[in-house]
């Protein structure tokens, strides 16, 4: 099988204007936390119902339960500010993280079958017991995708090769195809599923309360936590396979790490908040752009851009559909399909 | 010249051509196993046909009724089936090979996701149902368009036209899922019955049109193989030997583009098909893109949707869109061949 041109390198148009030592690194990261603050903020106060800065505050540090504008702080928009935090640190920390241990600058954590595997449990939940409570479907969607995810890597990684890149890209495909196929056919029979169904489908951090966080954040923490933690092992891996091996990484090992962590972290974030495409994708990139490749620098980023981008992308979607609002899922889509192909239409083309 | 490994050369009179008999022999047998499979089919249904009676209603000998079922419901729906899996193989044998890349498909220069939205919009907005082919196949031949353009900068480099059609494909994408969350769950829930990819319901115009379309672009993918085959030496290595690069390009990614725009127009996006063939293909007969493993990729193809077709109409207690058995028919045979080369490795 001819090895995948997805594993040529995408970041290199963006050479000569890297940031290179400590300081200026470090100073991107202030930059990234202040504008992540501020972007916070603004997610407490837009919306349907207009609030005050004032309110913003008072909800925050003073609370009265009195003022209508700060219960919605409150009661919504801090609970859904966090869950997109969270979620969108997640997904960028997982699709580094992916990128780097399957060398593909277009992995994310799509690949590993967790999205489809999350649907497939939810729908079948929904049509075998009629759930009603939103806190049983993050259960289901969480187990669906480790469990995917779990046999994504078994396939992937059979045979004496172990997980090379394009065997898992293919097992990840077709059993995302197989799983999509059983959801879509749950749909068909059951209409009531899919009017459940159809809204988690496009990803969405509306209606999000501190339940569904409290349900995912140890997993959430648990996979940010590691992921943060193998930073140096992250930059050897995508070195390559032998320079990692003779470097004396047990590549194995930490390939399966970081695939365990991803699904985690991946698993929690679609259970809460569905399929939000991109950011895996996008942030990374971005963020490998800015800093270069070594991933000590590109975690810590990511775990900072990720909410920004999300959190960003759920205010805009707000905005841009008063009085209703675009589900997050498709702000993401239409805010990152141009910046991808504005990436790949400068790329200069590199002969075979 | 001396024909390659595994490759004969057949002599007819004053024409002589290097033939892969290991390819031609396996279309071969897998022409036979449709044939069979699509007779096997006409005796299928509410309505058992015994063979007898089949060949009688063929040959225009049967009663009315038995004729009326077999030539207007069953055997449109086995052809359009069949025809629908070919072109889709096609498609795909033809994009892996241009992409140099087993992992993707015609969804990747925006097809099913342009002929997606326009359907999805057509359905939602209760426009006529007579005109939903014609603008499913509109919506996949401007995403193709569009990402073609999109990608163009004096030439089309694979990593780009991938990497454009993922973006634009995700924009598309945001659109149906946008018209799906949008409007009320009737429409939606037939809108989810065209994704998920049928031929259900098909009548002779579909096969006129698809039988039009595979008897032009059968042959021009064809033809087009060893021009693919010296594009895969690498652009600089094709240029050398004097090749019209971008002309080249250009014309396998308009067949690509119009065999599975024809098909998706017609039965909706079935999925797995264009993606996994070309891969069954490449398992069982091991060879580089040639006219002889094109067809059999097409032979293949169709032998997989017409199978799972009549899995999905006959073996289930409820009958499904074929998109829907596709990939659980074929998903766990892709995941076994992979497992075997792997270990066998």
């Amino acid at each position: 099988m001819p090895t995948s041109p997805l594993a040529t390198d995408l970041s290199s148009t963006t050479h000569g204007r890297r940031l290179s030592g400590g300081v200026a690194r470090a100073g991107l990261l202030l930059l990234a936390t202040g504008a992540l603050a501020l972007t916070a903020l603004l997610s407490l106060r837009v919306g349907s119902v207009a609030v005050s800065s004032r309110d913003v505050l008072g909800a925050l540090f003073a609370y009265a339960p009195e003022s209508y504008e700060q219960t919605v702080v409150r009661a919504l928009r801090l609970p859904r500010t966090i869950v997109g935090a969270g979620v969108g640190a997640a997904l960028a920390l997982a699709g580094a993280g992916m990128q780097a241990a399957t060398r593909n600058p277009l992995a994310e954590p799509a690949l590993l079958g967790v999205n489809s595997g999350a649907a497939f449990a939810i729908v079948t939940a929904v049509y075998l017991g009629h759930l009603a409570h939103p806190l049983q479907h993050i259960w289901f969607g969480f187990l669906g995708g480790l469990g995917s995810a779990a046999l994504v890597y078994a396939i992937g990684s059979a045979g004496p090769g172990g997980a090379t890149p394009v065997k898992l890209a293919l097992a990840g495909m077709v059993v995302s195809a197989l799983l999509g196929s059983w959801t879509t056919a749950l749909l068909l029979l059951d209409q009531q599923a899919l009017e459940v169904v159809r809204f988690w489908l496009v990803g969405s951090l509306a209606g999000r309360d501190l339940g569904v966080f409290r349900a995912v954040s140890p997993f959430l923490l648990a996979g940010i936590g590691g992921m943060l933690l193998l930073g140096r092992h992250l930059t050897v891996l995508s070195l390559g396979e032998e320079a990692a091996r003779s470097l004396g990484m047990h590549t194995g090992r930490v390939r399966a790490l970081v695939v365990g962590l991803v699904a985690l972290m991946t698993g929690a974030a679609v259970a809460a908040a569905g399929p939000i495409g991109f950011v895996g994708l996008a942030v990374p990139h971005m963020v490998r752009g800015l800093v270069g490749p070594d991933y000590r620098w590109v975690l810590p980023l990511c775990l900072v851009t990720g909410p920004l981008v999300l959190l960003g992308a759920d205010i805009l979607g707000r905005v841009l559909a008063r009085p209703g609002e675009l589900p997050v899922g498709i702000v993401t889509a239409l805010l990152g399909a141009p910046f991808l192909i504005a990436l790949a239409r400068r790329r200069r083309g590199v002969e075979p | 010249m001396r024909p390659g490994r595994g490759r004969r050369l057949v002599r007819v009179g004053p024409v002589s051509a290097q033939v892969d008999l290991r390819a031609a022999a396996c279309t071969a047998l897998a022409l036979g196993a449709l044939l069979v499979l699509a007779g096997w089919g006409l005796t299928l249904g509410r309505f058992p046909i015994p063979a007898g009676d089949l060949v009688r209603a063929l040959v225009g000998r049967g009663d009315r009724e038995t004729a009326f079922i077999l030539l207007e419901l069953r055997l449109p729906r086995i052809l359009t089936a069949a025809m629908v899996g070919a072109m889709l193989a096609m498609s795909g044998t033809i994009f892996q090979g241009l992409l140099r890349n087993p992992l993707v498909s015609p969804d990747i220069v925006g097809v099913n996701a342009g002929a997606t939205l326009a359907a999805v919009f057509w359905i939602v907005h209760r426009l006529p149902a007579a005109g939903l082919p014609a603008a499913a196949f509109l919506g996949a031949l401007a995403a193709a368009g569009t990402i073609y353009v999109l990608t163009w900068r004096g030439r089309i480099d694979p990593m780009r036209l991938i990497l454009v059609g993922i973006g634009v494909g995700a924009l598309l994408n945001a659109g149906t899922g946008w018209l799906l969350v949008r409007y009320s769950i009737y429409q939606v829930s037939e809108a989810v019955l065209w994704m998920s990819g049928s031929v259900y319901a098909s009548d002779w115009q579909d096969v006129g049109v698809l039988a039009a379309g595979l008897a032009v672009l059968a042959p021009a993918g064809a033809a087009l193989m060893g021009p693919l085959r010296v594009l895969q030496l690498g652009e600089l290595s094709a240029r050398g030997l004097g090749m019209p690069v971008e002309r080249t390009w250009l014309a396998l990614t308009a067949v690509g583009c119009a065999l599975s725009g024809l098909a998706v127009s017609v039965a909706g996006p079935v999925g797995f098909v264009a993606f996994a063939v070309p891969h069954f293909a490449r398992m069982l007969v091991g060879a580089l893109p040639s006219p002889e493993f094109y067809l059999f990729s097409g032979a293949l193809g169709a032998l997989l949707v017409l199978a799972a077709d009549l899995f999905a109409q006959h073996a289930l207690p409820v009958s499904l869109p074929v998109g829907v058995v596709t990939a659980a028919l074929g998903g766990p045979y892709f995941l076994f061949l992979l497992y075997r080369t792997s270990v066998r490795r």
